[in-house]
């Protein structure tokens, strides 16, 4: 995650950023406070609602399917377990 | 405008993961929820406050549309000028595409220091979407209150004291004032309610002309609940009619989205720590307060439908 | 060519319809109101292309300025007094995010007490904020800066206040040379623009959140461009005096060579100077003035080299600075004479604040000071210059 901090020779005009999305390689995942979304695949519907309501784009989805989280970035706020209209989704304890 | 999510999956994320929200942020989901119903072809100017301070720490930037924040009062005067360069270029043969115009603010950037620049905005008739997210309160400096703050809430400037029960004001009403600019399009949302808000980001793109969506988005730091509520409490706002889904197309108001039965606004109430102290005996009177002017508010907000308003 | 009479204001407006900018953004305030009058006309009657956007305050002048100027477009506008202190807030990001914006400003005092006349605190007040600052003698001088600071801007990548006194110059009829509209454009060329948000296929982050790690970085990297101005200004500065016969220079000295006092003033005071120089020189008085065109860049060697070896200077400052000794001009000059050998004595002279007028019997009083200390008599080290005691 650390990067190398440029001098100001070599930062582009006028303060601005121009790589698209690099938060991306800022990793926020260990944010989480000692739980994490685990998903039970079996139940899940594919609503996408996890999907939707997610804060940190951390729900992956590929081919209209849920396929999990991100666990480089999700936080752990609990949002996907709340919503999920099914419980196919629950926060567990992570282990360290 | 059906919004189907399995569809709008498949485009992928303008808002990126790595910004710095704190877990649960509403103001975030507003943000991503937008982007999703706006597309690509979008360009944003953000006021300070949370979500631009999180989304952009140097040399890290979430958006992956073409950004732009200079103040805290001028997301819609900077957008204005971004929209009038378009114009010009387009005129000029420099530029065809057809790009959408978002301006994101707090409640704090629209409803307090920046609303004379949205009420000028408005007015001048630009090509524009503003989307206020509302947090109500300005949560970026630590939760003081602001114009959007509900009554008898706590925050670090309406303190909930031994002889002061909070915030005594009621909020602005906003949506109104910017209703009452006589746009072709205002609106009233909430994260919750995904379809409902995100419908109306499509339908107001595809309007020409100056456009406002006020979308609530509860903050777990400011509101004092815990994160995984988020999504629950903007849902309990539009189910006690605390917040109502409304829209104001050329003039009149249309309830997008109504409960089928009203809950009792203590509902919404108690699961948030900034109005805890409303529910010790002494302070039980505001929560009636609080529940009167819910039902005169709807009410009022009826008949302006029912009259065709 | 054209041989016209123009007031500043109307120079200027002239000059922006030349240039035929693609978004103006602007607010009235008396005296710069006629700028946008006239330019608003040229809009109403199709004489420019350009998108004008009748803001309802200065502050979202300079907001839709500088959100036009990041999406690529060639951007002016005019104001004065309070209107630039209004634009103060947002006038600190334009250069940050290295737009070139070309404000018309008229010099006007800041209230309190309210006061519509001539005085150059307003653009004082802006000095740190990373705008270049020309201060100019006359309307020829306004409309020629006016031309030369679109392309100055937009080489330097930092944006410019040309600036004319209140009603002395932007009220009064000069004659001036006008260009051909063709030249102007040829002159300007294409717009250039560091980057733009319209381009939605390349996204970029602009006015981004710095934190202790980049902020110094950054700001290192604006005042880098800063000090890489000069030779731009002078370069084009150059070029348009090749074109068309008329250079101005950072500075400009007027009969300095054998001087050994010399007045330094800037804006429209630098005429009444000249004229009272050349009446002193009549009776063998060895007397000269420079007049300061840019502000900022503060032109240091160029201040250096014309005052070293002269004896006695008094700078003239048409602003206040409240910090219980001298005003900006004065102090910046005094401060680049310390790294020269033979410096000058130097005095301060605070003048027409308010619109108070300057008349050539004032500034021999001047010479007349600097005469008296050269015979041994001690003045203050700043002074009044035509205030009631
Ligand atoms: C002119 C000015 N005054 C004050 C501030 C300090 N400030 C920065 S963000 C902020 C509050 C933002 O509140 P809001 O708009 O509601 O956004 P939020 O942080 O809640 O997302 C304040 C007061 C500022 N940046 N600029
Ligand atoms: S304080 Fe509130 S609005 Fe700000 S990032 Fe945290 S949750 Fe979001
Ligand atoms: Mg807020």
């Amino acid at each position: 995650m650390a990067e190398k901090k440029r001098g100001w020779k070599e930062l582009p005009i006028g303060a601005i950023i121009d790589e698209a999305g690099s938060s991306e390689k800022f990793k926020t995942g260990d944010w989480r406070e000692g739980r994490k979304p685990v998903l039970n695949k079996d139940k899940c519907t594919n609503c996408l609602l996890c999907w939707i309501f997610c804060p940190d784009s951390a729900i992956i989805v590929s081919n209209n399917e849920m396929k999990g989280f991100k666990y480089d970035y999700c936080k752990g706020c609990g949002i996907c377990a709340n919503q999920c209209p099914i419980g196919a989704i629950e926060m567990v304890p992570e282990e360290e | 405008m059906a919004i189907n999510l399995k569809e709008l999956s498949k485009q992928g994320d303008f808002l990126t993961s790595g910004h710095r929200a704190c877990a649960g942020c509403g103001p975030a989901i507003a943000l991503r929820q937008a982007l999703l119903a706006a597309g690509k072809d979008t360009v944003v100017a953000n006021a300070t406050g949370c979500m631009e301070v999180v989304t952009t720490i140097f040399p890290y930037t979430a958006w992956k549309v073409p950004w732009i924040h200079s103040l805290f009062e001028n997301a819609a005067a900077t957008i204005s000028g971004v929209e009038a360069a378009y114009k010009a270029l387009k005129r000029k043969g420099k530029i065809s595409k057809d790009i959408n115009f978002i301006a994101f603010g707090g409640d704090g950037g629209t409803y307090d220091i920046g609303l004379q620049a949205l009420s000028g905005t408005m007015e001048r008739g630009h090509n524009i979407l503003y989307i206020c997210y509302d947090n109500e309160a300005y949560m970026n400096t630590g939760i003081q209150r602001s114009g959007a703050t509900p009554y008898g809430a706590h925050t670090t400037t309406s303190p909930a004291g031994k002889k002061i029960p909070g915030k005594t004001q009621w909020r602005k009403d906003l949506t109104e004032i910017i209703a009452a600019h006589d746009i072709p399009y205002v609106a009233q949302a909430t994260i919750s309610e995904w379809r409902d808000y995100m419908g109306k980001v499509q339908k107001a793109l595809s309007i020409k002309g100056p456009k406002f969506i006020n979308v609530l988005a509860p903050c777990q730091l400011g509101w004092y609940y815990k994160s995984e509520d988020t999504i629950k409490i903007a849902n309990l706002a539009f189910r006690t009619r605390f917040w109502p889904l409304y829209e104001v197309e050329n003039g009149v108001h249309r309830i997008t989205k109504e409960p089928k039965k009203a809950v009792p606004v203590e509902e919404w109430l108690k699961l948030q720590g900034r109005f805890r102290h409303l529910f010790k005996d002494e302070n039980r009177k505001i929560i009636e307060k609080i529940q009167k002017r819910v039902d005169e508010r709807w009410k009022r907000l009826k008949a302006l439908e029912e009259a065709g308003l | 060519m054209k041989v016209v009479a123009k007031t500043a204001n109307e120079a200027m407006a002239e000059a922006m319809r030349q240039i035929n900018p693609d978004v103006v953004a602007a607010y009235p305030i008396t005296p710069s109101t006629e700028i946008v009058q006239i330019f608003s006309r040229f809009v109403a009657d199709g004489e420019v292309d350009t998108e004008f956007v009748p803001v309802e305050s200065e502050h979202s002048a300079a907001s839709a300025c500088t959100g036009a100027a990041a999406a690529g477009a060639r951007v002016m506008t005019a104001t004065s007094s309070q209107g630039l202190a209004l634009m103060n807030e947002v006038l600190f990001v334009t250069p940050a995010l290295r737009l070139p914006i070309v404000i018309c400003a008229i010099n006007r005092t800041l209230s309190a007490p309210i006061n519509i006349h001539c005085d150059h605190s307003d653009t004082m007040d802006q000095r740190d904020s990373g705008w270049m600052q020309f201060y100019v003698e006359d309307s020829q001088e306004a409309y020629d800066s006016v031309i030369q600071a679109v392309r100055i801007t937009e080489e330097a990548f930092l944006p410019a206040i040309v600036s004319a006194d209140a009603f002395i110059l932007s009220h009064s009829l000069q004659r001036i040379e006008m260009l051909e509209d063709e030249e102007v454009q040829d002159f300007i060329g294409e717009h250039k623009t560091p980057y733009s948000v319209l381009d939605v296929d390349n996204p970029i982050t602009v006015g981004p959140l710095d934190l202790q790690d980049y902020y110094f970085e950054h700001k290192r990297g604006e005042a880098e461009a800063m000090r890489k101005t000069p030779p731009i200004i002078k370069k084009v500065d150059r070029e348009f005096g090749e074109r068309f016969g008329r250079e101005y220079g950072l500075i400009e000295e007027y009969r300095i060579k054998d001087a050994n006092k010399a007045i330094v003033v800037m804006g429209s005071t630098a005429g009444t100077a000249k004229e009272v120089v050349d009446t002193l020189r009549q009776d063998g008085e060895k007397v000269g003035v420079v007049k300061v065109k840019a502000f900022r860049p503060w032109p240091r060697e160029d201040i250096n080299k014309s005052l070293e070896g002269l004896e006695y200077v008094a700078v003239m400052d048409r602003a206040e600075g409240m910090n219980g000794f001298g005003s900006p001009l004065f102090t910046e000059v005094r401060s680049s004479l310390y790294e020269i050998d033979k410096r000058p004595d130097i005095y301060g002279y605070v003048y027409g604040l308010g619109g108070r007028d300057v008349k050539p019997r004032d500034l021999k009083k001047v010479f007349d000071d600097l005469k008296k200390v050269e015979s041994g008599k001690k003045i203050e080290r700043v002074n009044y210059l035509g205030v009631r005691e």
